[in-house]
């Protein structure tokens, strides 16, 4: 457990050297995404009855920070390390393929709850959001920043360089976050476009997350978390087979 | 018997076309001070690689310190200190940070005295606290050194350590390893500089396209090459014709005569002057490892 903990402690102290661009960052955009959507929609939007569109936003956002945080978190650690060639440090000790596997994982875990907590906390300052459900909260918390997470291993062990990388981030992760009903809800779709949210994982996660704060949610919050739940056993089988193997790591 | 620090056997490990180890057998006793050479692409860091773990062998089998490289890697990987042949490091961290890292990752706690003492030996002291990405490249590398001795392994491999390093760095290195040798570690060492590897080590192995072409003692592989050789000028430049059919003519005017003995060499100045020549100029060339590694090389 030594190994475990050491590259667990390793990666938090990582993002937190620089927490002015890991945590305060993307706090600040989720602040001018708010800003801007609030003042601009706040008084012709309201997608739940007796909600206000500032209100409705503010879980969405902080969802949406934690998982893209959880994403580039062990995206950018790993693609860094294999870039300047200090990935050897962690290959040449004798850790375990799931002690690999859950320490970075973690990590992205925690920056990407630092991340959603500190939007939810900006956001207090503006509107008062209740939360009644805060197990819901923490559980979708949990699961989203651990499937994000394990994508962003992914990422990072697939990637050979940084525009790899940023292709994934852009053309896959940002698309399904941005399309996952975290500026409104999938109801004021075209019946299509609520079937194609459908299969997209990220929807459950800020629909069960939303869930805890306002009691409502377009699906129900155990279904959801069954699925992003089934979601985050099938990426962790993948990514402790990639590490298992070796997969661009081990040649 | 005891166990072998290394012991390879039938080793192969392809990479696309091209074949890195065809058959490696290879055995490092414990305690040995062990080089590996051969010429760029003979496969050296490939192997160290299956045996760090890095790579996965195609056939055959490594074990370190009689711990199998993939069935036991857990024991394996502890038993092993690999300092790279890159000057890699975490931008992130300080010297002391690194070397806590790397000693929690082989499950180490509380191994900050052994710590300072690698630190202090390797006069690291004054940047213990620095940021890695502030130091020289000389004191990377000695980080890199520091990083595989936290664990205290028994076997040490230095991937062509003093690669771009200067002469005193090189030197304290040596002298830092072969004091890690006289106290019990089995250090395997890959380098160009074949003085070094004449200096240091006891037994070479020579790999050529992935397979050993030499396998013996520095001693041995220097006697099966050209022995002592005289150099010498003569004024005028005529030889007698019984040193003639025995002497080489060289580039630079000289001539190259074996010798059977050091003693010889008053009986070939006798004959010159007996007809009529004086030496002008004269060397004593003793045989070397890089007399050894070419004609092996260009042998086989």
């Amino acid at each position: 457990m030594t190994g475990f903990r050491t590259l667990l402690y390793k990666e938090l102290l990582r993002f937190w050297k620089v927490s002015f661009q890991t945590i305060a960052a993307p706090i600040l955009t989720a602040l001018l995404y708010l800003l801007v959507f609030s003042h601009v929609l706040e008084s012709h939007v309201q997608v739940y009855p007796g909600v206000p569109y500032t209100a409705f936003l503010i879980p969405g956002l902080a969802m949406m920070s934690l998982l893209q945080n959880a994403f580039a978190n062990t995206s950018s650690s790993l693609i860094q390390s294999k870039i300047t060639g200090n990935i050897i440090f962690i290959l040449l000790p004798p850790l375990s393929y799931a002690e690999f596997y859950w320490a970075y994982i973690i990590a992205a875990i925690v920056r990407g709850m630092a991340v959603g907590a500190g939007v939810f906390a900006v956001t207090l300052v503006t509107v008062s959001v209740p939360l009644p459900n805060p197990f819901w909260a923490l559980a979708f918390g949990l699961v989203g920043g651990g499937i994000l997470g394990a994508l962003g291993l992914i990422a990072g062990i697939r990637a050979d360089k940084f525009d790899q990388l940023a292709a994934f981030q852009n053309f896959i992760v940002m698309p399904l976050t941005f399309l996952s009903g975290v500026f409104y809800s999938i109801h004021s779709l075209p019946p299509f476009w609520q079937a194609v949210s459908h299969l997209n994982p990220i929807f459950y996660m800020i629909d069960g997350f939303r869930y805890a704060f306002f009691g409502v949610s377009d699906k129900p919050p155990l279904l959801s978390l069954a699925i992003v739940s089934g979601c985050f056993a099938a990426l962790s089988f993948a990514s402790l087979q990639m590490i298992r193997r070796g997969h661009k790591l081990r040649n | 018997m005891t166990t072998p620090a290394i012991e390879v056997t039938g080793l192969a490990k392809r990479y696309g076309s091209v074949q890195a180890l065809d058959g490696v057998d290879l055995t490092v006793r414990q305690g040995e001070f062990f080089a590996l050479l051969g010429p760029n692409g003979a496969g050296k860091t490939t192997l160290i690689s299956v045996l760090a773990g890095l790579a996965r062998p195609d056939a055959g089998t490594a074990k370190v310190m009689g711990f199998d490289v993939v069935r036991d890697y857990r024991e394996a990987r502890r038993a092993l200190g690999v300092v790279p042949q890159e000057l890699v490091f975490d931008p992130f961290f300080t010297v002391r940070e690194t070397l806590r890292f790397q000693s929690g990752y082989f499950g180490l706690r509380h191994n900050d005295d052994w710590i300072d003492e690698v630190i202090e030996r390797l006069d690291l002291t004054p940047k213990a606290n620095a940021n890695m990405r502030s130091l020289s490249g000389g004191m990377k590398r000695r980080v890199l050194v520091a990083q595989a001795l936290v664990h205290k392994p028994p076997v040490i491999i230095l991937d062509e350590p003093t690669a771009g390093v200067d002469v005193e760095l090189r030197q304290g290195l040596w002298q830092f390893v072969s004091g890690l040798n006289a106290a019990g570690h089995t250090i395997v060492l890959t380098t160009h500089y074949l003085e070094e590897a004449e200096t240091l080590c006891a037994r070479v192995a020579m790999l050529k396209q992935g397979r050993v072409v030499a396998l013996d003692t520095t001693a041995n592989l220097l006697a099966g090459v050209a022995g002592l050789r005289l150099k010498l000028k003569v004024s005028p430049d005529r030889m007698p014709p019984a040193l003639a059919e025995r002497a080489t003519r060289q580039d630079d005017g000289s001539y190259l005569l074996p010798l059977a003995r050091s003693a010889e060499i008053a009986d070939v100045v006798v004959a010159l002057r007996a007809n009529g020549a004086e030496v002008t100029d004269l060397s004593i060339l003793e045989p070397d490892l890089e007399e050894a590694f070419v004609s092996i090389m260009g042998r086989r």
